[in-house]
């Protein structure tokens, strides 16, 4: 568990986190968002006790970072933004030092060690230098790193930056596959990412929090949440069909791209949730439009933070 | 212990993991000898002792020490592994002192590979071997100080090349305050206390008195008294910067 207190922190005059206050539970996986600068990396700093805080306090299962800092810390997996690593040492030796560090030994060290090697596919590179892995290599272990002892939170800046699309995917299912007894908390800029792993989404912009929901609840935020996208295939037909959508009640307004021949008709949020797309297929069905393609929006999430954290910024 | 023991391993391996290890070692043994064979006039005494050998260890470590130094915390830093570092659950005083003995372990094994030295003075006539051995001892409490007070500065930087600059010059500065030029300025007008005072601040002073072959208590707790300070200052400064 994580509780966050009317945590501050300034850098000169410019308050970089401003009386963020938060709780999660374990069984949580927790994004992060905020555009560049936001000060996320500043509160997972503080969270993990590295940077320490100017009012407010941060408590870990209990045990105040502040005071109870090694308790804490015990308590912590913390994968670094650019996910630092020694340089000369290889994985295996770099895993080792982690291992030593925690306290784990005997069989235990070794079978840790085992698991997190095996997770992340670690053995091919077991024994060459950091230095000369790829990027992706380097994520890898920090996260080994961080999983080893098997902590109870699991704090990721940025866990999957720079990863290709396969890695990334990995990265997701390895959160995924330790997010039940856990609590994770992630930052990204990704949202698809939040999407795709997140329970919760927390939006902060300026060190505030602007949204706190799941990533559904989000998106539901969204005008295109409901919306019915139409596919014309004959873009000849495409006035016809936009002045008949037009009429319908459930309709609120339709967005036009002409060159792709795609009409968005976005719903009036006061229906229910289905209004809309009943309406508009059976207009199409009783029409006989040929059509190629019509699918229900459910948000768009990147729509849902440009708004959230543009409007913070006027 | 086992957390200082883990921290310790880890330092000592990654200078020989890299390049610094063989260049240091190499540098110094070459520079050991240049000076006591060259300029310290070793064959030129005639006297069966390694007085000319250890004169130039002040000197020497006043840049080499700081050269292995300013790495210790301005690299971790400067690479971001202070991160992963300090939210490990380990103290600043478990981390200062594992970095710290691996340093001053380093710095032993080099002076340690001077032993030639040693069995060629014995080949060449018949030292004595206990005074040689004090001055071994003091010569490593002195590059214990130097070390201590360089890593200190390390962890308010995170540039290498600042780290070195400012350690050499408040070495430089333990080093002179025991210099009869230096303690001349003074002895005109100040007290004798105050002359004393100053003289016993130099690592100069006790190194001299130690290499005499005399290991007084004094000499011990002095190096034991400013290694320790310098640490504690070193745990005082990390976490003040730590996240700069």
């Amino acid at each position: 568990m994580i509780e966050i207190q009317n945590l501050t922190k300034r850098y000169g005059k410019h308050t970089v986190v401003d009386e963020l206050s938060f709780r999660c539970e374990p069984g949580e996986v927790l994004g992060f968002l905020g555009p560049n600068g936001a000060g996320k990396s500043t509160t997972m700093k503080m969270v993990t006790g590295f940077v320490a805080p100017d009012k407010g306090r941060v408590s870990v299962c209990g045990h105040d970072v502040q005071t109870d800092g090694l308790a804490a810390r015990k308590r912590l997996g913390y994968l670094p933004e650019g996910a630092p690593c020694y340089a000369e040492m290889s994985p295996g030796t770099f895993l080792s030092f982690i291992a030593d560090i925690r306290g784990l030994s005997g069989s235990n060290r070794r079978s840790k060690l085992d698991e997190v090697i095996e997770r992340l596919h670690l053995a091919p590179v077991i024994n060459q230098t950091i230095d000369t892995l790829s990027k992706g290599f380097r994520r890898r272990v920090g996260l080994a790193q961080a999983i080893l002892h098997d902590p109870e939170v699991l704090i990721l800046d940025e866990p999957t930056d720079g990863l290709d699309p396969n890695q990334k995917h990995e990265v997701r299912e390895l959160i995924r596959s330790m997010s039940a007894d856990k609590l994770i908390v992630i930052s990204t800029h990704i949202l698809e990412e939040v999407e795709a792993v997140c329970s919760r989404a927390i939006i902060i912009a300026n060190g505030k929090i602007l949204a706190d929901d799941t990533p559904h609840e989000l998106a539901m935020r969204s005008r295109y949440f409901n919306a019915v996208r139409l596919n014309i295939g004959d873009k000849t037909n495409l006035d016809e069909v936009r002045s008949s959508l037009d009429a319908l009640d459930s309709v609120k307004s339709i967005e036009t791209d002409r060159h792709q021949g795609i009409l968005t008709a976005i719903a009036h949020r006061d229906r229910e949730a289905t209004y809309a797309w009943r309406q508009v297929t059976d207009l199409v069905a009783a029409k006989g439009w040929s059509i190629d393609g019509i699918q229900l929006e459910s948000g768009r999430l990147d729509e849902v933070f440009r708004e959230i954290t543009q409007a913070a910024k006027s | 212990m086992s957390i200082v023991n883990a921290l310790f391993r880890r330092e000592l391996r990654s200078y020989f993991a890299t390049p610094v290890a063989y260049v240091f070692i190499v540098i110094f043994l070459v520079l050991m000898g240049t000076f006591t064979f060259d300029m310290g006039g070793f064959y030129e005494q005639g006297q069966a002792d390694l007085r000319a050998f250890f004169n130039f260890h002040p000197w020497l470590y006043l840049f080499l020490v700081p050269a292995i130094s300013m790495r210790l915390w301005a690299e971790e830093r400067k690479n971001g592994t202070i991160e992963l570092l300090m939210t490990l659950p380990i103290t600043p005083w478990q981390t200062v002192l594992g970095k710290y003995l691996a340093a001053w372990t380093f710095t032993g094994i080099a002076l340690t590979l001077t032993f030639p030295i040693w069995i060629t003075v014995n080949y060449l006539g018949d030292p004595d071997n206990g005074t040689i051995f004090a001055a071994y001892i003091g010569s490593f409490l002195m590059a214990g100080g130097f070390l201590a007070i360089g890593s200190c500065l390390s962890a308010i930087t995170k540039n290498q090349v600042i780290a070195f600059v400012i350690s050499v010059v408040v070495c430089f500065g333990f080093l002179l305050s025991g210099f009869p030029t230096v303690l001349d300025l003074f002895s005109s007008w100040a007290p004798q206390a105050i002359i004393d005072a100053i003289a016993s601040l130099s690592f100069l002073t006790h190194f001299t008195n130690i290499s005499r072959g005399v290991i007084d208590f004094r000499d011990i707790a002095y190096f034991s008294l400013l290694i320790g300070g310098f640490l504690y200052a070193n745990t005082i400064v990390l976490q003040w910067k730590q996240a700069d």
